[in-house]
Parts: C-alpha cells; structure tokens; sequence
C-alpha cells in the first residue's frame, strides 16, 4: 500500500508539545499521516497515545503545529475538528449509555446536512450485531459491542481522517480479531485515512503501513510496518515480542 | 515589636463589645448589636454545617424557628425563666435536624439542600397550624416579657439582654473553635476535601456529617432562641423562607469556612438592608442576590478570605520593608 | 364519589403546572447537574412580562407568544454569563448562583410591579363549569395547553436531530464534542426552553392563584416533590410524579390534612421518596457524589 501514496500527508504533526495543567506529557512530537493510508502509533502504557489523539482532536492545550489537510487546527474548538470530519473513537469508547444504539449513531451524523439513512445501512452491513440491537439502551451493549458501535458512531461522520484509541483494549482474543477484521473491510471500502493507536503492537503492524513508537512523549522510532515486522532485532529491543 | 498573643487581643475584642455599647449606644443600637451577635451565632451553626462539614443546608431558618418557638412557648406557657429556655431550644433543634439530615445527608449535597430548602418554604406553615395554636399563638404569635437586669444591675432590659447574648455568643464561639481545630474538627475537613480518602482513612462520613448537622442545627436554634428573647415575640410570618436566605447571605459574604466570618456576616445582614431600604422596600433582597452572585464569582472565601489575604499581604510587605532581621 | 372525581380531575389541572416546572428542573439537572432554586421565580417573572404586554393591549395569545420568546432569550443569556463560568464550581458556588438569581427576581419583581396580589386572566374564560361541574373552563384550557406543551417537548427530544442532540450533549458532553455538537449551545439551549415552559405554567397558574412576586414558591416546592417522586434523573418521571403531587395536594387537601398544610404536605412526600426510594419512580441510583 505504501508506495501508492503520492498526494500530501492527511495529518502533519510537528514540533507538538501538550499536557495537562502543570503536567507536561508530549514533548516535541513530530509524525504524518498519510493520506488514504494507516499509520500506527505504538507503546506502553502512559506513553501519551491517548493524550496525542485528545491534541488532534482539540481537547488539551497544545503548542506545536497539527496540520489537518494543509490547515493548522490547534486553535479549534473539538466540535469545530468534528465538523471538518475528523472521526474520534476515543479511549474508553465514549457510548451514549442511556440513548439507543440507533441514536448513538445518528447522533455520529450531527454534522451532516446531507441523509444519513444510506450511511446508517451501510455502517450496519458492517456490524450485524448493531443491527440486532438497534433500539436498545447501548449502556446494555457487551464491552465488545460499544467498540463496534464505537466505531460506527466516528464512520457516521464520514471521517476523511479517523482516530481510532486502542480499539482492543478490554476484549477477548476473539473479540479483538473480529473487530480487526472488520476495521480490515473499513480500511478497505470506506478509503478513509487512519490514525491507530494500540498496545498491541503486533496485532496493529498487521493493519498498518506506517508506523511510529512513542516513549514518554516522544516518537523513539519510525518507519513502515512491514520492515518493522520483519526485523526481528528492532521489535524486540522496541516493541518486546 | 513584642509578641502578643491572640488570645490576648481576642479578650480586649471581647471586652470592648462588652463595654462599649453600655457607654455609647442608644436602647435601639444596643439592640441592632444585639441582633448582630445572634445572627452571628446562627450563621455559626450554618458555616459549621456548610463550611466545615461541606453540606449545603438551605433551611437554617427553620431551626432558628424551632429555637425561637421552644425559648417562647416555654415561657409563655410554663413561665420558664428565660435562661432556662436556651438548652432545651438547643435540645429541641438539634433533634430537629437530625432528623430531617438522617435521610438527606446519607444521599450527599444536593438532595440536603432540596430538602432543607422545602424545610424552610414550609414552616410559617406549619407554625400557623390549628392543631398547635394552643401553644404556637397561630397567626397572631406569642409575645413574652422581656428580662430585666438581674440583681438590681443599674443598666436596661435591653442592655442586659445584649450582654446576656454577648456572653452566650462567646462560649459557642470559642467552643465551636475548640471542636474546629480539635481531631473531629480535622476529620471533618477531611471529608469536606476529600470524601473518598477520608472514608478508606475509615471516618465514619454519614456519622460525621449528621454530627456537624445536627450541632449546626442546634447552634442556629439557640441564636432563634436568644431572638425571642430579645425581640420579646415570635411570629409565622417572621421565619419565612426569607430568613433562611439572609442567613444564607451572611454566610457567604462572611466566608462559610472561617470562624470569624460569621461575624462579618451578621454585621453585614444586619446593616446593610437598613441602608439598602431607604431606597426602597425591594432593594435589599436585589443586592443581596447582585452581592451573592458577585461572591460566588470573585471572592468565594467572602469577606473573612479577603480579610485574610490582605492580611497576609500586608505581613508579606513589611517583611520586605525592614530587610532581613539583624541576628 | 363524585367530589373524590371531582378532586382528582382538577388536582391533575395543578398537577400539569408542576410537571411543567417539574419537567424544567430535571432538563436542567440532566444537563448540569444543578438544581436550579431559581425556576419559579423565574416563571413568575415572565408572568408579569406576560401581564405588562397585555396592558399594553396586545391580545392574549400575541402576548403568551411574546413572553415565550422572551423568556427563552432570558433563559439562554442566563446561562451564557452566569452559570456556564459556574459549571465546574462547588455545589455552593452554584447553589449561591442559583439563590442570587431568585433573590433578584423576586424582588425586582416586588419592586417594578408591586407586592399587591393582581389578577392574571385566563385566555379560556370564566363561563360556566363544564361536564356537570366537573372541570372550570380555566382547568379544561390549561390542562390542554400543559399536556399540549409536555407532548411537543417529548416530541422535540425524541424526533428531531437537535432534541437528540441536546440529550447527547447532557449526557455525555465529551463524547458529543468528538461528534461536533456544541455542548456550550446546547446547554444554553436547554435553558431557554426550561424558561419558556415555566413561563407557560406561570401563565396557567397566574389566573387560580393570583400573580404576586411569591406566587411560585409553592408551584415549586410542589415540583420539587414531583421530580423527586418520578426520579430526578427522569424527564417522564418528573412529569408522571409532577401531575401525581396535583392529585395528591387536593386529595390530601379536602380529605387528610387540610387546605392549611399544603406545603407541608410536599414537604413530607420529599421526606418519604428520599427515605424509601431515593432514585424516585422512574429514576437511575444516582452515584452519591453529586
Ligand atoms: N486528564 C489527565 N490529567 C492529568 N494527567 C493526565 C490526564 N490524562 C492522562 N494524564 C497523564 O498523561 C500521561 C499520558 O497519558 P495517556 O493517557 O496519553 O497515555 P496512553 O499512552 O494513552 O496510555 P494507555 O496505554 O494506558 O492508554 C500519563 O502519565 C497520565 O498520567
Ligand atoms: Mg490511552
């Protein structure tokens, strides 16, 4: 997939410093996102994955620059980044508990003028279990469900850039291959861009043509995800497996 | 400069509001000052409540109310002396308290503010029903005599009923000090801060929080009780859900977690709907929400916390001012 | 038989205008998390707008409409100024807030139209008593206009894109930011349309029980009860237990305790559901933090 990507980069990070009152957490990052392809952003826990994806999305303070499609989004407001159809599948997975699954993702349309229904056909195509469960309460969905519907709700948006958070995190084995299995078809049908950030670093490099390893805010290697996997002195002096 | 001790400037405070007012103040003034005194004492039970304890009690007036009736209906109907009347009203309110805390307080700040709230919407009401108009007076109220001076004391009924108060006013407050700064004192500042690590430190919040609520509600019920007192009657229509915000008001702007700023609270609700309503009936309940709003937004620790960082500031100049101390 | 028929026919009258008020505090507890002790004060307010444009010989449902308007413009700009820096303040900041709010408009009130006790007229008329002295044509109009305006509200959350969105926004406002719904507007929103229908039970009740600055303080410990009754975290429990506290006050009233302890009666049903259920009829368990 690599070598297909010609036009300019999607998201373009540089020099990005952000945190949480005193607490400073990424300190200098710098990494792109090319456009139609999936880079991963790897590492351990309190790296700051989850706190990059929040900088994209406008929800800490930030100083650096976060280029989105050209333009510089760190003064934006989070719902004005949502407007320009950035997808954010957030850490913990964000579910509306008390409104039904349809609403979840109706309520992932919000921006849009144009008719959803075809999208929310669509979408569903993708998670049959979603269909099932429709007009149920999603606080009710299984961990395994709210991902799905996770994922459904940011497609809503008919994201041109899509952050997905740890999608695998708290699920079965099998539960996690059937979510990366269907994210395969997304990859593969919706020509979204995607920012993954997972733990489970061999699970990602399947999925991903960049990737980028991030240790205490700071991007410690680089590189396409096919080499990485095949060096098997790189994964395990970086990625321990 | 030789090192006072606080203590020492407290008993001259003391002193001087003693003495004072004899001297100085005409039969009215004396009795504003008294009014002070006891409108700090029930904002001293409501500051215990909110400001140490961290609960929102919005009913306050209602346990004045309850002090009040016990101190009349005790000496109207039994001729109890009037000095006699205060640890029952104090028995009377606390009781009071505790039992409408018990259910509101288990369930955390906003369901005891409703409640106490609806608490002080509803007691003219229930002060003026049929069923207790033998004792209550219903609408018309009850009017008690007021003290005089005991042992032929050459100063007036209104004089003595404002060092009476005086007097009761200084042992809550230095007791109130006392329980602020001892062990329960700091276990209470620990829930208001921090529920969750005071309750794995294993203090006991509900028993804790219904404490401080039910000495809160005593401590207001004997400023009501004094109010009888030195009013001379009690009345529905005087214990509205008006009362409760004044009180309300005198805590904020005072400062709910200082002990001191219940006294500046009470002067200010006092004296300042005096002046406020020369301009018109309405006034004072306007500035008290535009001064309750202005509060909340710029000085939350009321007047006690602007006083204290002045203070401190103050300390912080002349530190600076004389240099380093020669050794 | 009849009179018990009677009782309850008219007790669900009332209980419209509670659930009204009922209905506007639970919108904006879900949304914030506060109670707002200034809602009835609030409504009366835009009673007395309502009362000053019909003096000003507007006919009644030009005014009704005008006072809407207003009152959601009011309900809006409070929350942009006042209660949004306050969102993440401690329950007294914003319990003070509240109090401020209500202090001020009741005696603004007091002080722009008076203290007096004034008409408020009822755009049903007097007429006779309809369906053998059953309903006043008052209680038969404005238990219509309440249920009437309860439905759409019901209607506006279930239906459209923005009702749903105010619900996003309420229940989950970092979620509904990722989605691109401005929780900031949305809140505001809510806000007006809390004070639109207060000011519509404002309006209902002004013609039974007078319009004076203290007019609502019962309406509103009354809805107060109802909320907690339904649940205080349920918008159909606030309306289910608002309509309930009317049948109860008149029921209590004629038979029980007498038209003399009618706040006391709301008192001990606030009491009772926070002893027995404190999640109410229709209410989640809250978390005890709150
Ligand atoms: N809301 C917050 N306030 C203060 N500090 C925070 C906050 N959220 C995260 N942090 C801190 O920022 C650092 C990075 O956290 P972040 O959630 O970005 O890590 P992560 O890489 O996503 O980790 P994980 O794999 O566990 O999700 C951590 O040290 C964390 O303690
Ligand atoms: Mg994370």
């Amino acid at each position: 997939m690599a070598d297909t990507i010609t036009e300019k980069p999607i998201l373009e990070v540089r020099g990005l410093h952000a945190g949480y009152g005193q607490v400073k957490v990424l300190h200098g990052m710098d990494f792109v996102v090319n456009t139609g392809g999936v880079t991963a952003l790897l590492g351990a826990n309190g790296a700051g994955k989850t706190t990059t994806l929040r900088a994209i999305s406008g929800m800490v303070r930030t100083t650096g620059d976060i280029l989105y499609d050209g333009e510089r989004i760190n003064a934006l407001s989070t719902e004005a980044i949502a407007a320009m159809r950035v997808g954010h599948v957030p850490d913990g997975r964000g579910t509306f508990m008390e409104l039904t699954v349809e609403e979840n993702l109706k309520l992932g349309g919000y921006t849009r003028r144009d008719d959803t229904a075809a999208d929310l056909e669509r979408i569903c195509t993708y998670f049959p279990k979603l269909k099932q469960r429709f007009r149920q309460q999603a606080g009710t969905l299984s961990g395994g469900e709210q991902q799905m519907l996770a994922i459904g709700r940011a497609l809503m948006i008919k994201p041109r850039l899509l952050l997905l958070d740890e999608p695998s995190f708290g699920l079965a084995p099998l539960i996690v291959r059937e979510i990366f299995e269907i994210m395969r078809q997304i990859i593969i049908s919706e020509r979204t861009s995607i920012l993954l950030v997972e733990q489970n670093a061999s699970l990602a490099l399947t999925i991903a043509d960049m990737a980028y390893l991030l240790e205490t805010g700071r991007i410690v290697m680089s590189g396409p995800a096919d080499e990485i996997r095949r060096d098997e002195s790189l994964r395990r002096s970086y990625l321990g497996y | 400069m030789p090192n006072i001790p606080p203590q020492f400037g407290i008993f001259l405070f003391i002193v001087a509001a003693a003495v004072l007012p004899l001297v100085f103040a005409s039969g009215y003034q004396t009795f504003q000052l008294t009014m002070v005194v006891i409108y700090a004492l029930s904002v001293l039970g409501k500051n215990l409540v909110t400001g140490f304890g961290g609960q929102v009690s919005l009913g306050q007036g209602a346990f004045y109310a309850v002090g009040a009736y016990t101190a009349a209906v005790l000496m109207d109907q039994w001729d109890v002396p009037y000095w006699a009347t205060l640890p029952i009203a104090a028995i009377t309110s606390g009781l009071v308290g505790l039992m409408l805390g018990l259910p509101a307080l288990r369930l955390g700040g906003l369901y005891l503010a409703l409640v106490t709230f609806a608490l002080a919407i509803s007691v003219p009401q229930l002060l003026k029903y049929k069923a207790f108009e033998g004792w209550t007076g219903g609408v018309q109220g009850i009017v008690v005599s007021k003290p005089d001076a005991p042992f032929n004391l050459p100063i007036s009924s209104d004089s003595w009923i404002y060092l009476f108060s005086l007097a009761v006013g200084v042992v809550f407050f230095l007791a109130i000090t006392n329980l602020v700064n001892s062990r329960i004192g700091r276990a209470l500042k620990a829930i208001r801060d921090q529920p969750l690590a005071a309750e794995a430190m294993g203090v006991e919040l509900a028993r804790y929080k219904t404490l401080t609520f039910g000495v809160g509600a005593m401590v207001t019920g004997i400023g009501g009780a004094l109010s009888a007192i030195a009013v001379g009657f009690v009345s529905p229509d005087s214990f509205t859900i008006a009362l409760s915000l004044t009180l309300f008001v005198g805590m904020v702007v005072g400062g709910a977690s200082s002990i001191s700023g219940a006294i500046y609270g009470a002067l200010f609700i006092q004296f300042i709907p005096n002046i406020a309503e020369e301009i018109s009936k309405a006034i004072p309940g306007v500035v008290y929400g535009v001064i309750l709003i202005a509060v909340m937004f710029f000085a939350p620790g009321g007047l006690a916390g602007v006083i204290a960082n002045q203070l401190r500031r103050l300390r912080a100049a002349r530190v600076v001012g004389t240099g380093r101390a020669p050794s | 038989m009849e009179g018990v028929l009677h009782q309850i026919v008219s007790g669900i009258a009332t209980g419209g205008i509670y659930a009204s008020i009922a209905l506007a505090l639970v919108m904006i507890f879900l949304a914030t998390h506060h109670i707002n002790f200034a809602q009835g004060e609030m409504a009366m307010f835009s009673t007395y707008i309502a009362l000053t444009l019909l003096q000003l010989g507007l006919p009644y449902w030009a005014a009704f409409l005008a006072t809407l308007v207003f009152s959601f413009v009011m309900g809006v700009i409070l929350q942009r100024i006042l209660l949004e820096p306050l969102a993440n303040a401690p329950v007294l900041a914003s319990v003070g807030a509240f109090l401020g709010l209500l202090l001020i408009f009741n005696n603004v009130a007091g002080w722009l139209f008076s203290y007096t006790l004034k008409p408020f007229p009822s755009p049903f008329g007097v007429g006779d008593p309809m369906f053998g002295g059953m309903f006043s044509r008052h209680e038969l109009g404005s238990t219509v206009v309440t249920m009437a305006v309860l439905l759409s509200v019901w209607a506006f959350f279930r239906f459209t894109r923005l009702g749903l969105a105010m619900r996003g926004a309420a229940y989950n406002p970092v979620s509904s930011r990722l989605v691109g719904v401005p929780v900031g507007r949305m809140l505001a929103l809510g806000w007006g349309l809390a004070a639109g229908i207060g000011a519509i039970a404002g309006m209902m009740v002004a013609p039974v029980v007078f319009l004076d600055p203290n007019m609502m303080g019962g309406v509103l410990l009354y809805a107060f009860a109802g909320a907690l009754l339904g649940g205080i975290t349920s918008p159909l429990g606030a309306v289910v237990g608002g309509v309930m506290m009317g049948v109860i006050e008149n029921l209590a009233g004629a038979y029980v305790v007498g038209t003399e302890l009618k706040l006391t009666t709301a008192l001990v049903i606030i009491v009772l559901v926070l002893v027995v259920k404190p999640s109410g009829l229709f209410g989640k368990a809250l978390a005890s933090r709150v």
